[in-house]
This record gives structure tokens, C-alpha cells and sequence, in this order.
């Protein structure tokens, strides 16, 4: 059993010692410095207390034949074999990590009807695409998605399995690496990986702003989520390569607890809060008609269109569309402010969006003291234009 | 119906910083609280116990402190509560601290549906909960944002995704997961609260366990190690472009482009 042993002679500054702690986990009793069980294992107070005051002692546990899991697994993410995105970005890794372990990339696929939705994959450098088609496996069940993946699991033993962090990556996940009593990483932002096939997984830990480079030496399958958009989507290449695998499964494996009854497709997401993507109006926008163009502007992004307070003032947009302090606290992956002078009213509730891009025609305007990039230019100019290439590379006719 | 809820205790601030020179933690208070998002799940506990009748009763594991957490789950109407406690689980992973939850909930009491938060704001991973579901072998439904009914046998209930809603039903015993806001958490009460005072909280370790075997909890058990600690690299740009309106639209484009936001 791994723990940390305490030289209270070699401690000097007890107090020191303590505040070192970020947990709280060191406490004195009696002069006598103990380790109460809010102890993250941080081992902080080892490397940066007094020499050999804390000590870090682990029985020598067997070590796992490595050589025995190959390959690097990616979990086809699909609603109805509409892949997910995701996937592909996970694929485009997978076979950057295979290639430095020289190994091959596999893809699972489960679900029903999606052996003829599979051939995509192969475009995306698979190796092995192994399809779990059957109409017990229609919708995602918790129960028969994780039969299927262990399954998967026991046959083939990749080193290595990514899963989208998405509503069902995040359920399955976490499920077979109970089943194998293995580590999974949830929300990875950095993956690599070194020559004895340990993944090296890096993510945002303890709820602050820190980053962890975090292990799974001893255990196989090593398993990651990762959310969408992180990794980059790799080229499409023109011709298949790679197989495809039917894989036939036990039906009596495949029992459920869960019954799905109902499938409703939602109504788009109406409130700001939870936007990715906000096109903010501000007293530039001269008429309400011209919020149209605005409105055409998040459609093609995804997003949706929010105000200052003078505009929800003047009635153009309800009140729930207005950003700021007397209105509502967004924190979406991109704001485009249009016309907005960049009042502290205003940049209260939006200062923390990921990406801030504002165009103002006021070189002088305090928006441009938060913007990560800022266009002087003039709005009816810019985003008529913006909508023209956007449409063209989409596609959309104009 | 019996019910569990799992409740963490958080600290009050996220407010975590790093010491780029030094590599130390430093949290600016100490404070703890009940995880933010377990109020949703206890909240969703007490009203089914209300409707429809039975216990609800809540567990955690942490440090003896966490005791305030049980507390206040009993100034909210919690029947009954246990903390799982044991210097031996310092350090658990997620693997580790579910399968100690998990050990903790079979010795703690009998249940027909265990409710869980969504995440927790300083571990986060959200994978507690289904892990937790795998170990007691039973059905799990995560992303829960409406409670339609209750049967003798089973729960209906409607599960978030990204593009629609589904409705699923659940054979009890199981495990649900829910949504922040699928109901607004009531206030501790203050007379629930006096008469609470003097409530006992059940204490397991690692020796009231059906599982001892030492390798499977705290660092022993958690496959995953963290190799180090590191303050992000922030890059923020912040660039200030003055140009014909036609160059800062191609601009404009190419960084939106660049930025994902145009699958
Ligand atoms: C207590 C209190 C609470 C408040 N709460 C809020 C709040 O929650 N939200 C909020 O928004 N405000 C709030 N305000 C109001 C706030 O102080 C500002 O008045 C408001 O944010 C200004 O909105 P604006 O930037 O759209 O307009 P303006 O300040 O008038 O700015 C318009 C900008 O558009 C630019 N412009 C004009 N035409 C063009 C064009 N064609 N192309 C490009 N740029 C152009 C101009 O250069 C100017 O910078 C609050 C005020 C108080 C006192
Ligand atoms: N130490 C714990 N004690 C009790 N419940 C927990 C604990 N850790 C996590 N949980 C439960 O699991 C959920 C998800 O946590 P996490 O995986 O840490 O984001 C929480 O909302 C709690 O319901």
C-alpha cells in the first residue's frame, strides 16, 4: 500500500510544513505533524517540505505485461449512426499516438443499421473498424453499449481507448473502466505518448487553474475522454483504407434494464446563457431591422444574438437577451460584440467568454481593451461581407 | 422508495493559484461546502419522497469535516446519513473512490434508486456517479432533467442530449444522474436544523467494509497518478486590427475558421 510517512525529527517548522498543504490534510496533534484523509496524494509536501520529512513509500506491485494490449481504440460517437464530429478529431489523434508506438488504430461502432455508415471511417486512417450491428443495440442503453464494449475490449486489448466527452461517452466511459478496473481521464486537453505505450494525459485538475500530467502506468486499457473541438479534425482522404469487421455478439448479453420510450428532437436552444457562440448588438445597430442581418450571422455560426441594454431598452430584443450586469453573465467560446462601446456594465458579463472579437468604428472604444481581436471598421460594412464567405464556404446558396 | 443521495464536501472556492517559481497550491480559504450540484440531487430526492413516499437517506465520503455536509442535508429533510471515512482512502481516484462508495453503500443500507450531481466542482469529472453504477451493477441514466413517475418497479424519467430529449424507463434498483436546475434546492430549515443537531451520522472504514483488501483503495487502488502539477500556459491574443473593412472581414473569417466555429 502506497502512503506517505511522516519524520516528525526532520520536520523543523511544523507551521510551514502545514501551509504547504493545499488540501488541509496536514494537521499537528501533540507537536506531531499527521496526514488526515482529505490527503490528495499531491505529494507537494514531499517535494517541497523540509529533506525527508515526508516520505513516499509504495510496495512493489507486479508489473503488467504491456505487450499483451495493442493498439489505439477510438469509440465511434453516434446518435442514430450520425457520427459525431468528435470521432473524427479523436481518429486524427489516435493515429498520431499509434504511429509513435508503431501500432495499429482501431475504431468500435455500436449500434444498429450503421455497417454501411462505416465505410466513412475509413477515410480517416483506421486500420480495423469493428461494427456491433444489431436492433438490440438500437438507441443508446447503457447496459448492451457496455456489453458490446467489453466485448470489444476482451477480443481485440488495445493499450488505448478514446471516447468523446459527450452525453454518451461520458456515461459509457467511465462504465467499462469500473468493468476493467482501470484508469480513465476524463476531459483530457493534451494527449501523448511515450515509448512504453503510457499515455500521457493532460487536463485542468482540482477545479482551479491548473493543469495535471496524469498517468495510467500499471493498468491496461488505458482509457481518455476528450471533449469536442480539442483535438483537430484530421484530411478527409479520398479512398478508403483499413477493414471492416462485423462483430456478432450473444444476444443474451445484450439484456437491459432500460427501456427507451420516447425520442423528442428539442427546439433550438433559446436562452444566451448557454450559447456557444454570441452575436452581441450594440447602439451601432441603427434599426431594429437591421438586427436581421445579426440574426443571419448566428444562424451560420451556431449561435444566437444578444444586446445591450440600450437596445433591450428600446424593445428591439427582450430583456433575456441582454448581457451585463443588469442583465445576464455568458461565458461563451466565442462573442462577436457589434456596435458596443465596451461599458463596465457591459464587460462584467461577458469578460470570462473564451474568444472576444468587437468591431466598433471608434479606434478609442473600451470594448478593445478586452477584445482578443478587435476590428475598427464599421459594422454594415464588415458583417454583410462576413456572411457572404461564410455562406460561399458552406456552401449555402447565397 | 429508498433513497440514496451521494454528497460531497467541496471547498467553498475555486479560486486554486499556482506559484509558477515554487510549483505550490496555494487556495485562498479554506472554507468547505456541500458540492453545488449534489443540492440539485438531494432536492430531486426529497421531492420524490414527497410524492411518492419512502426515505431518503445520503452518503459521502471525505474527511471527518465532511460531517457538516451530512448536517446540512439533514436541515434539508435527509432522513438518514453516513460518511465514509478512513485515512486509507487518501488519494482515491475515480476508480478508487467510486468502488469505496460503492463498498460504503452496500454496508450503509438497502436502495431502490441512488441519486448523484451532475459533477463535482473540484474533482469534475462527472464519472463518479456511473462508476459507481458499474461496481453495483445496476442501470444508470446520467444527464437526468425531469422526473415523469414512479411505479413499484421503476422510474420514468427524461434524459438530456445534445439534440433531443429521451424518455427512458428504469427498472429499479438504479442509478440516475441530474441536471442542475431540475429543481430549485430549498433552504435549510432552521427548526429541521435544531433538531438535527443531536442526529447520528454512521461512520464506516475501511475495517466495516466487505472488501479489506487495502490495495484497493485510496492511492493503492487508483490506477491513475498524477505526474505533476503545472500552471497553464495562457495565450491570449489580443490583437487590434485597423484595415479596409474588406481586409478585416477576410481576417475576420480566417480567424473564425481557424477557431472551429464553422462545422
Ligand atoms: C447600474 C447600471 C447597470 C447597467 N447594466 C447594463 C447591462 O447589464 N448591460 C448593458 O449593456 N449596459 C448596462 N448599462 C448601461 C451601460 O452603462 C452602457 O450605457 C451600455 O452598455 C452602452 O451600450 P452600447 O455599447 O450598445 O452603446 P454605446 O455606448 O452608445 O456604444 C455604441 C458604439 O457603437 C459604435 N458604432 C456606432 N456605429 C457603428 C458602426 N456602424 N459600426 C461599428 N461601430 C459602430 C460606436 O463607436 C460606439 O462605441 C448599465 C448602466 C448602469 C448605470
Ligand atoms: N467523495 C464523494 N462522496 C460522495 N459522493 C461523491 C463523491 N465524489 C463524487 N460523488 C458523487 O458523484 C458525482 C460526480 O462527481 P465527480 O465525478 O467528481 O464529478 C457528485 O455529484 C456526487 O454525487
Amino acid at each position: 500500500m502506497a502512503k506517505l510517512i511522516v519524520h516528525q525529527e526532520k520536520i523543523g517548522n511544523i507551521q510551514e510544513l502545514l501551509a504547504l498543504c493545499p488540501f488541509s490534510a496536514l494537521e499537528e496533534e501533540n507537536g506531531q505533524v499527521k496526514i488526515n484523509s482529505a490527503c490528495k496524494m499531491c505529494q507537494i509536501c514531499v517535494k517541497k517540505g523540509p529533506s525527508g520529512a515526508v516520505e513516499y513509500v509504495t510496495d512493489t506491485v507486479k508489473q503488467i505485461d504491456k505487450t499483451q494490449w495493442q493498439g489505439v481504440a477510438v469509440y465511434v460517437d453516434h446518435v442514430d449512426g450520425v457520427i459525431h464530429p468528435v470521432t473524427y478529431e479523436l481518429l486524427g489523434k489516435a493515429r498520431e499516438l499509434a504511429d509513435k508506438i508503431n501500432q495499429p488504430v482501431y475504431a468500435l461502432f455500436i449500434g444498429s443499421k450503421i455497417t454501411t455508415k462505416s465505410h466513412e471511417l475509413l477515410h480517416y486512417g483506421v486500420d480495423k473498424a469493428y461494427i456491433y450491428d444489431t436492433p438490440s443495440l438500437e438507441h443508446f442503453k447503457i447496459e448492451p453499449y457496455a456489453a458490446a464494449f467489453e466485448d470489444f475490449i476482451q477480443h481485440i486489448k488495445p493499450t488505448a481507448i478514446l471516447v468523446g466527452a459527450t452525453t454518451i461517452g461520458r456515461q459509457l466511459a467511465p462504465r467499462i473502466a469500473a468493468r476493467f478496473g482501470t484508469g480513465l481521464t476524463a476531459d483530457c486537453t493534451v494527449l501523448e505518448i511515450s515509448e512504453n505505450t503510457d499515455l500521457v494525459q493532460i487536463r485542468p485538475a482540482f477545479g482551479g487553474n491548473i493543469m495535471a500530467q496524469i498517468l495510467t502506468p500499471n493498468h491496461r486499457p488505458q482509457i481518455a475522454t476528450v471533449r469536442y473541438k480539442v483535438m483537430n479534425i484530421p484530411k478527409r482522404e479520398p479512398i478508403e483504407t483499413g477493414e471492416i469487421i462485423a462483430c456478432p455478439i450473444n444476444e443474451a448479453k445484450l439484456r437491459c434494464n432500460v427501456q427507451v420510450l420516447n425520442v423528442v428532437p428539442k427546439e433550438k436552444e433559446k436562452f444566451i446563457d448557454s450559447a456557444e457562440v454570441l452575436i452581441v448588438a450594440g447602439r451601432g445597430v441603427k434599426k431594429q431591422a437591421d438586427l436581421e442581418m445579426l440574426k443571419e450571422l448566428a444562424d451560420l455560426l451556431g449561435g444566437q444574438v444578444a444586446a445591450t441594454r440600450p437596445i433591450t431598452e428600446a424593445g428591439w430584443l427582450d430583456a433575456k437577451h441582454q448581457v451585463g450586469l443588469s442583465g445576464r453573465t455568458v461565458r461563451p467560446k466565442l462573442i462577436i460584440t457589434c456596435g458596443v462601446s465596451g461599458s463596465v456594465q457591459f464587460v462584467a458579463g461577458m469578460n470570462h467568454s473564451d474568444v472576444i472579437m468587437s468591431i466598433n468604428k471608434d479606434p478609442k472604444a473600451n470594448i478593445f481593451h478586452v477584445a482578443n481581436y478587435g476590428l475598427v471598421g464599421d459594422i454594415y460594412d464588415i458583417i454583410p461581407k462576413l456572411i457572404e464567405k461564410i455562406k460561399i464556404a458552406k456552401g449555402v446558396s447565397a | 422508495m429508498e433513497i440514496l443521495v451521494c454528497i460531497k464536501q467541496v471547498p467553498g472556492t475555486n479560486e486554486v493559484k499556482i506559484d509558477p517559481a515554487t510549483g505550490v497550491l496555494n487556495r485562498n480559504g479554506v472554507d468547505s461546502k456541500m458540492n453545488p450540484y449534489d443540492l440539485y440531487a438531494l432536492e430531486t430526492a426529497l421531492r420524490l419522497k414527497e410524492k411518492y413516499g419512502g426515505t431518503v437517506n445520503v452518503i459521502s465520503m471525505g474527511p471527518p469535516q465532511a460531517q457538516a455536509i451530512i448536517y446540512e442535508a439533514y436541515a434539508m429533510g435527509a432522513d438518514d446519513g453516513a460518511l465514509v471515512s478512513d485515512r486509507k482512502f487518501g488519494g482515491s481516484d475515480v476508480l478508487a473512490t467510486s468502488y469505496t462508495l460503492s463498498q460504503g453503500i452496500t454496508k450503509f443500507r438497502k436502495f431502490d434508486l441512488i441519486i448523484c450531481g451532475k459533477q463535482t466542482t473540484d474533482g469534475d469529472t462527472a464519472q463518479v456517479g456511473p462508476e459507481i453504477s458499474e461496481y453495483l451493477k445496476i442501470p444508470s441514466v446520467c444527464n437526468v432533467i425531469k422526473i415523469i413517475s414512479v411505479n413499484e418497479t421503476s422510474i420514468i424519467v427524461e434524459m438530456d442530449m445534445p439534440h433531443h430529449v429521451e424518455t427512458l424507463q428504469v427498472d429499479f434498483p438504479c442509478l440516475l444522474t441530474v441536471e442542475k436546475d431540475i429543481f430549485q434546492p430549498r433552504l435549510p430549515s432552521y427548526i429541521k436544523k435544531m433538531a438535527s443537531k443531536k442526529q447520528n451520522i454512521q461512520i464506516l472504514a475501511l475495517l466495516d467494509f466487505d472488501d479489506q483488501d487495502e490495495k484497493k483503495y485510496g492511492l493503492s487502488g487508483s490506477p491513475t497518478q498524477v505526474q505533476r502539477i503545472f500552471p497553464p500556459t495562457i495565450k491570449k491574443d489580443r490583437e487590434l486590427w485597423q484595415n479596409s473593412n474588406l481586409v478585416l472581414t477576410d481576417k475576420m473569417f480566417d480567424k473564425i475558421k481557424e477557431l472551429k466555429f464553422m462545422e
